[in-house]
């Protein structure tokens, strides 16, 4: 039978699994919208396509299916641009599909065109310029693969209108063939023996535990071979909920803003093991001294992370739930109780902590919100201070429940995320924790978040600051605040006009009530919460110092 | 130190500007690149010539392998092998240079490919050192236009590195 492009499109999708998308209509895609208009495919129209990127990612990051974005040509394709490299920077499994002009009008500069496909390159897994129907089957099933399996990635599908509203037969593609892309998903047997018999001989091991366990839904592993040895663990900021935040044998997160006893646990250990982490800079700061006297072991999907960033003594190349699967099943037990009672030692005496006054405090606030919600909600963030204090202070004991831009620091991520949690996880408690800054850059999705009612709670952290910024102006600027003063809308009423709940904290003493009414309301709810205006985020590492030299 | 990759790759449409865009992208040192299609149409061949250490060396081909469009990578700095440049000179030569002019070419088994009245366009193979070579001879005639074109190689003997033995799926 023939069908257009468009329906090809619409039912590849269904063919992969998809129930929802996140989209944005415009002249080029009209076809596949048409198709959409009585699609048993749910598409959720957000207010801008960068919106629609965000919520796919949020979507991928709490289910582990990936995100499908929609987006018109020029514009519509580069609006997407920041959320698929934020997708690309933290390996979220993501399809995004752009219109483009007309085959016939590619390179001439016409209306609404932008070379996507080069745009995206170095921020994609692969993308694809589809030029015939014929090939839209095979590319979606392609695109699919990639974007989900070894590494995940986002990976683009750009149409021209030609090819969407063209006649073709639909044929089934078949298995997918790609002779250039493969992964290794078991690991190495003697690259195995060569972990168990490091660990066996370590004294004071300590694991660094990062996305690709959450990722890669290794977190049972990691809690097996943590508990076998009775090793520390401390994990990234996208680890987090990877490892039970209220375990004992959790360090916290490590790093520029890590607790303290994970940093010098890291600084001390003689072997460490990073568990789907890439090295990156706001975790090693110094890398010369990172880590300095330990045998570095790295366990990871991906080869080329190995010797990326850091030098690597022993490298496990797999599926990481597998390798630590592989690992544990040879590992004889032991147990290196100096070590558990050196780190006990240091929990104790450099605790999390801050002072408290009378004005409300942002650390506070979160720390309420985890009391009330009991752990048990899925956490997005903004960018800056507040997911800084969100990463310290909320205690994240299940994988997938905390989500938000680590590697590209996205600020306008946590809300649409948050739409995209939602969507996924229907029944459950969702809450962006956000900046007054960084709610202001997609604080159009209200809209959306109404229109399909979506109960997501958005708690300000209201400081009237770019608070991370003025933190480092403080610290290294000689408190030259330089454009971070923010003079902010009336929250309360922005929500209001937007159909949504608004909700004022003034003092401390409403903190608790406040939060129990906002998730009474089955409704999107704003929360303002003017907290302390030049609260600085500490523990801190210094750039470029060597990660146990701590501010705070 | 210079290595010598042969990268084969899916023959489609940006597979260039990928590869490119990497070495640019990754800070990668490109000293020079020459692709043309191989004995299937399907795929194209890439001799890629990168300054760099060991270190970069493994990133570089690391980075190269995630690229789906590239099938197979071989690094044969350490082979034997076979490898070529093709460059083409217009250099001065009038009539009292002509004679001494022809006989550098002899020298070099370069060829004569053009004549005009007062310059002679040359066409001449070899590796890089016999290239960088005949240039420099030529230079005090005064060369007019140089063209030339990246290093392509091949190893020796009977292993192979194109496309038929892809079955194994070695990586080197």
């Amino acid at each position: 039978m023939q069908k257009t492009g468009a329906q090809i499109l619409v039912d590849s999708l269904l063919a992969e699994g998809v129930d929802t998308i996140f989209g944005y209509p415009g002249g080029v895609v009209l076809p596949i919208y048409d198709v959409l208009y009585d699609s048993e495919l749910r598409h959720i129209l957000t207010r801008h396509e960068q919106g629609a990127a965000h919520a796919a990612d949020g979507y991928a990051r709490a289910s582990g299916k990936p995100g499908v974005c929609l987006a018109t040509s020029g514009p519509g394709a580069t609006n997407l641009v920041t959320g698929i490299a934020n997708a690309y920077m933290d390996s979220v499994p993501m399809v995004a599909i752009t219109g483009q002009v007309a085959t016939p009008l590619l390179g001439r500069d016409s209306f609404q065109e932008a070379d996507i496909t080069g745009i995206t390159l170095p921020i994609t897994k692969h993308n694809f310029l589809v030029k015939d129907p014929k090939d839209i089957a095979r590319t979606v099933r392609e695109a699919f693969y990639i974007a989900t399996s070894g590494r995940p990635g986002p990976v683009l599908i750009d149409m021209p209108k030609d090819v969407s509203a063209g006649m073709t037969e639909h044929l089934d593609p078949g298995p997918v063939q790609l002779p250039g892309y493969r992964f290794n998903k078991e690991p190495n047997p003697e690259q195995v023996a060569r972990a168990v018999r490091a660990i066996e001989e370590s004294e004071r091991p300590v694991i660094y535990a990062g996305g690709g366990v959450v990722s890669g839904g290794a977190h049972g592993e990691l809690l097996e071979l943590a508990e076998m040895l009775l090793m520390p663990v401390a994990t990234t900021m996208m680890g987090l909920g990877g490892f039970p935040g209220n375990h004992p044998l959790s360090v916290g997160m490590l790093g520029m803003h890590g607790s303290k006893y994970a940093n010098y646990a890291i600084s001390e250990c003689d072997l460490l093991i990073g568990v789907g982490v890439r090295f990156d800079d706001r975790v090693t700061s110094k890398l010369e001294e990172f880590a300095p006297g330990a045998t570095i072991m790295h366990i990871d999907i991906d080869p080329a992370e190995i010797g990326k960033n850091m030098g690597v003594d022993i490298p496990v190349v797999g599926e990481v739930r597998l390798a630590l699967r592989q690992i544990i099943d040879r590992l004889k037990p032991r147990v290196a109780s100096q070590w558990r009672d050196k780190i006990t030692v240091w929990k104790k005496e450099h605790p999390l902590n801050f002072e408290e006054n009378g004005h409300i405090k942002p650390q506070e606030v979160v720390r309420e919100i985890c009391n009330v919600t009991q752990s048990n909600a899925r956490i997005t963030t903004e960018v800056g201070q507040h997911q800084m204090f969100t990463a310290q202070y909320y205690t994240f004991t299940k994988p997938r429940t905390f989500i938000s831009s680590g590697g590209l620091g996205t600020m306008g991520f946590g809300f649409p995320a948050a739409i995209g949690v939602q969507v996924a996880c229907p029944d459950e408690t969702v809450i962006d924790i956000a900046g007054d800054g960084s709610i202001q850059m997609n604080i159009q999705e209200l809209a959306t978040a109404v229109n399909y009612n979506l109960p997501v709670k958005i708690a300000i952290v209201n400081n009237g600051f770019l608070g991370m910024v003025r933190q480092w102006q403080e610290l290294f600027y000689n408190r030259r605040y330089s454009y971070t003063e923010l003079d902010n809308p009336d929250f309360v009423k922005l929500a209001e006009a937007y159909g949504a709940v608004g909700i004022r904290v003034n003092k401390k003493s409403e903190l608790r009530s406040a939060l129990e009414a906002a998730l009474a309301v089955n409704k999107p709810v704003v929360l303002d919460i003017p907290v302390e205006r030049e609260e600085n985020v500490y523990p801190m590492v210094a750039p470029g110092e060597p990660i146990h030299k701590m501010l705070g | 130190m210079l290595h010598t990759l042969t990268v084969l790759v899916e023959n489609s449409p940006g597979v260039l500007a990928r590869v490119a865009g990497l070495f640019s992208r990754r800070g990668y040192n490109i000293d020079s690149l020459a692709v043309g299609r191989t004995e299937d149409p399907e795929v194209s061949r890439m001799t890629i010539v990168v300054d760099g250490d060991d270190r970069v060396l493994e990133q570089v081909t690391k980075q190269l392998h995630k690229l789906v469009d590239v099938i197979k990578i071989n690094d044969i700095t350490a082979d034997e092998y076979v490898d070529r440049e093709l460059v083409l000179i217009k250099v001065n030569a009038d009539h009292s240079q002509r004679v001494e002019v022809i006989q550098i070419c002899d020298v070099f088994r370069a060829r004569i490919v053009d004549m005009g009245r007062k310059t002679l366009t040359l066409e001449c193979t070899g590796n890089h050192g016999k290239i960088n070579a005949l240039e420099e001879t030529l230079r005090p005639y005064g060369i007019k236009e140089l063209v030339r074109t990246g290093k392509i190689a091949m190893v020796r003997g009977t292993k192979n590195t194109g496309y038929q033995d892809i079955g194994t799926k070695e990586e080197n």
